[in-house]
């Protein structure tokens, strides 16, 4: 951490955005986090995305649980709406401000610990119900704020810092993700930004559950030579299963992509994603298929990101359940509330 | 590797070699702009922390003339802050240099010794300006026994002569000048030198030239003859002011010419009686040489600028000037940019009682004769070594104004230092370049725990503080009365707080870093990169933020370990320090790094450190 805030001052030649704002203008209040953590870039991952598409940013919401990834949205988009939940809980406090208002963007920031033992049942729940939100787990495989224990990602092989062995088999949180039918499913690395970023824009322009486990080094406690989540490791054993490109909705599409290397999704707001693969046996598109790279790579240890697996097709709750199109704040109030007549109506049908 | 990953790896930019003494002090604006190369932010921290009198002399050392410089300096350094780019104003680092000076203490004893038993090498000194003085002031402290020529009754050439006392009281002056002369200097006041043939058949070991730019010019149109009693060439008349045989001017004054002299003429006017005191100027007023920040003190004291404005004739009536007939100009520029006065037919007269040509000054050596030895080249200047400063005749040395046409002060001072290195290694039989001292440079870790540097890193915000005047009516009454009062205590802290510390340097160590980005994010102004190398002007456009100043140096890592390098645009750099505060394993570390130029002397560099520490 630092005690000196951030100065104001900037780069005259700062590129400014479709809104007349700059990277910039989406930071927060300086980190308070170790020197050198990997959720600081992934806070600076997600300032770069939401600049490059132009994001309002009072029209989104953040909202996180417990724990150091919890802690990042302070980091990130000083101007947007944000609610820090109790630990694991932040999954329902989304679905509920979702519910209320389907007009912002939901961004949900939570760690492996929040996610993936706390909050592993609100998570699956989220996912099952298509939660239209982006859904990030800074994964860092250990519990930091209380000093280093494994988490329930922690890879079986790893090691603690002090040469403890993990006794226990990993989470995919990817895996489960797939499985309970979220889709859109990621994995990036948070020293890899160049990768990340396109990933970020893609999950935000996705209609439905977006999830991204974003492997991220914990400097203090699990960036040692026996660890799996560390910067050398991730970097000598990362598989980047293909590279995104975005493209909007108003740009045209002029360059030529190799047949059969590159699938092209029309994302929900009519922007397209282009996929570049870079292996020929995985097709993102179909789950069976990523399911099986997923755990063939990871048996010979390898770290596989990239966008593993997309389904365009499937509705969102909010067109599973048949919601007013409105957000509630701007329903009348005699819509929202139509009385005691309309209430004994409902209670006489169902008797 | 393949052949082809051989050829990647080698494209691209070589790894900056921080050891070169050039690389770090290029960093540091203001100081690589100095023609003396004063350590700038070094003192302006000295100011902070109230050691005026350390502040002063670090700056003594450096420029010899603190006091004078701090209220006339040209400042190169100024448009040359980095604070300058990133906002409209640099610092105020010529009025913090006079703050030391206003607020120092006694440093008569911080003077270098004499040596009572002399070196036996005598040194002449022809003129008693900045550039003599400084010779005399490095020469003295070796033994040597130095003889100044000076054709007025007192010492500081131009510094007493041209400058108006309202810009630089003479108590000032006097101090400073008598600090060097009570060295020992052998000073022979009212004593014009004739003849440089005359002075080398004394047997000097060594020969200065310092007699700066004397010559006015004169504009030659009709008139001029007949109105001669009420037309002054202005550096003459400043210094007729100077040792006060002028008092006063005619009510309308007509001055001509747009530089700092013009400006230190109409001045000078308005103070000695001139009611109606005008500038004209060829030029367009953009293209004025004179100092903003002069012209900005005339237009204070109401003295209204009149540019494209061409003089054609002196209007005389019964015998005496009455007027000055001017053609109006306008400026035409070529494709290449250069301009052209065209005349628009138009004329105009402004009547007047006195005018004041401040046209420009021209070197003059009719006194230095052609057959001994000494070429002379273009425009009839001396031939001159730029770096040893020595003529074509061994043993007679050039400087200030005199070697190389009207300056500034600061320049003088800085050919003085060199001319006086020249004439210790020319009276020692060493080689004038081979032999020439290096800079004394250090580069020291400023941290002095988790988060806390040995210097003020956060940014001030504030806005450049104005230096407080005098009331104008009251200055306008008096000649001496000088304008500026300068800052006090408090607003000299609040200005020194807006310095960058260019000096504290970021300094990289590629084998620590885990490429973890944090530098990256935090970096308030995005000069920090991790990428792939590529040639100069593609890396340069590939950064965070293209890097558009070429004078500004990219900062290159050796290769990392995902094959990428680190690129650091030193451009706008505020050197805060949270690069390698965010740094997780100090591969960034603020690194002072101090540049202390050699002189003659060797002592003073080491003064110099002392008064640092």
């Amino acid at each position: 951490m630092t005690y000196m805030k951030k100065p104001n001052v900037r780069h005259p030649g700062l590129r400014k955005n479709d809104l007349g704002l700059t990277r910039r203008d989406y930071e927060g209040l300086v980190s308070t986090l170790c020197a050198g953590c990997g959720h600081d870039s992934i806070s600076a991952a997600i300032i770069e995305a939401c600049f490059e598409l132009d994001l309002p940013a009072h029209r989104l919401a953040k909202l996180s649980g417990i724990g150091c990834s919890s802690k990042t949205p302070t980091y990130f988009l000083n101007r947007s709406h944000g609610f820090n939940s109790v630990h694991g809980r932040m999954p329902s406090i989304a679905t509920g401000a979702n519910l209320a208002n389907r007009d912002l963007i939901y961004l949900g920031v939570s760690g492996d610990g929040d996610t993936a033992s706390i909050g592993l049942g609100q998570f699956c729940h989220a996912m099952r119900r298509r939660v239209n939100m982006i859904y990030i787990v800074e994964n860092n495989g250990t519990y930091g704020l209380t000093k280093g224990q494994f988490s329930a990602t922690s890879d079986r092989v790893s090691k603690s810092k002090k040469g403890e062995a993990n006794l226990f088999e990993a989470i995919d949180l990817c895996t489960l993700a797939i499985h309970l039918g979220a889709g859109f499913v990621a994995r990036g690395f948070s020293g890899d930004k160049g990768h990340l970023v396109p990933l970020i824009k893609a999950a935000f322009r996705y209609n439905g559950f977006a999830f991204i486990d974003i492997v991220s080094p914990c400097v203090t406690f699990n960036d040692h030579e026996d660890s799996t989540k560390s910067y050398d490791y991730v970097r000598a054993h990362n598989e980047a299963m293909d590279r995104l490109d975005l493209v909007p909705e108003r740009e045209e599409i002029t360059a030529h992509t190799e047949e059969g290397q590159t699938t092209t999704v029309r994302m929900h707001d009519g922007s397209l994603m282009r996929l570049h693969k870079l292996d020929d046996n995985y097709d993102p598109c179909d789950s069976e298929s990523a399911l099986t790279t997923l755990r063939k790579r990871y048996a010979k240890g390898q770290v596989v990101t990239g966008l593993l697996h997309i389904d365009n097709t499937d509705a969102d709750l909010h067109e599973l359940l048949g919601t007013t199109k409105q957000p509630l704040n701007a329903v009348p109030m005699g819509d929202l509330c139509p009385g005691n007549a309309e209430l004994a109506k409902i209670n006489k049908s169902l008797r | 590797m393949s052949s082809t990953d051989v050829a990647v790896k080698s494209r691209g930019m070589r790894p900056t070699d921080i050891t070169d003494p050039d690389y770090f002090h290029k960093v540091v604006d203001c100081q690589w702009a100095c023609p003396a190369h004063t350590p700038v932010p070094e003192y302006i921290r000295l100011i902070a922390q109230g050691r005026y009198t350390d502040a002063y002399m670090l700056n003594w050392e450096s420029n010899v003339f603190p006091g004078i410089l701090g209220r006339t300096c040209d400042r190169p350094c100024e448009p040359a802050c980095r604070r300058g780019r990133l906002e409209d104003k640099p610092v105020a680092i010529c009025r913090l240099k006079r703050v030391a000076a206003d607020f120092r203490g006694d440093v008569s004893g911080l003077m270098p010794k004499i040596p009572k038993k002399k070196n036996g090498k005598c040194i002449a000194l022809l003129g008693a300006g900045p550039a003599s003085l400084t010779v005399a002031r490095d020469l003295m402290p070796l033994g040597y026994t130095c003889v100044l020529f000076e054709k007025d009754p007192r010492g500081g050439g131009l510094m007493r002569t041209n400058i108006p006392s309202f810009r630089l009281p003479e108590k000032v002056i006097n101090e400073e000048v008598d600090m060097i002369l009570g060295m020992g200097v052998e000073a022979r006041f009212g004593h014009e030198v004739t003849s440089l043939k005359a002075v080398l058949d004394e047997g000097f070991d060594g020969v200065f030239v310092g007699t700066g730019a004397p010559r006015g010019k004169d504009l030659e149109i009709p008139g001029r003859e007949e109105a001669a009693r009420n037309i002054h060439i202005g550096i003459d008349w400043l210094t007729s002011i100077a040792f006060e045989h002028v008092k006063k001017i005619g009510k309308r004054v007509v001055v001509i010419g747009g530089g700092n002299t013009a400006m230190d003429c109409c001045r000078s006017a308005i103070r000695l009686g001139g009611k109606d005191v005008r500038v004209t100027v060829r030029s367009p007023r953009a293209d004025m040489k004179a100092s903003d920040w002069e012209i900005e003190d005339a237009e204070r004291e109401g003295i209204p600028i009149f540019d494209n404005h061409q003089p054609s004739e002196f209007i005389v009536e019964n015998g005496k000037l009455a007027g000055v007939k001017f053609a109006r100009m306008s400026a035409e520029y070529d494709k290449d940019g250069r301009r052209k006065l065209i005349p628009t037919g138009e004329e105009v007269v402004f009547e007047c009682d006195d005018v004041l040509m401040a046209i420009g000054q021209d070197n003059a050596f009719p006194w230095i004769e052609r057959d001994i030895g000494l070429e002379f080249g273009e425009w009839e200047m001396p031939i001159v070594d730029k770096t040893t400063m020595m003529s074509t005749r061994p043993g007679v040395f050039f400087g200030g104004d005199a070697g190389w046409g009207p300056e500034n002060i600061i320049w003088a001072v800085a050919h003085g230092h060199q001319a006086a290195i020249s004439i210790d290694l020319h009276c020692s039989g060493q080689s004038l370049t081979a032999s020439r001292p290096a800079p004394g440079t250090s580069l020291v870790s400023q941290k002095m725990g988790m988060h806390e540097w040995s210097y003020a890193n956060d940014y001030s915000e504030d806005s450049r503080v104005a230096v407080p005047h005098v009331a104008t009516k009251k200055s306008l009454k008096n000649l001496k009365v000088e304008v500026e009062l300068g800052y006090d205590v408090e607003l000299a802290l609040e200005e020194a707080e807006r310095c960058l510390n260019c000096d504290v340097q970021t300094v990289f160590v590629r084998n620590l870093c885990i490429e973890c980005d944090a530098c990256v994010d935090i970096c308030p102004v995005d000069c920090i990169n991790f990428t792939a190398n590529g040639e100069e002007q593609e890396l340069r456009q590939s950064l965070r933020v293209p890097a558009a100043n070429a004078e500004q140096d990219l900062y290159i890592s050796d290769q990392l370990k995902t094959g990428r390098i680190m690129a650091k645009d030193e451009d706008l750099c505020l050197h805060c320090g949270l690069c390698a505060e965010r740094c997780p394993t100090g591969a960034w570390d603020m690194q002072k790094f101090t540049y202390v130029e050699r002189q003659a002397n060797p002592v003073g560099q080491v003064n110099c450190m002392a008064y640092i520490s």
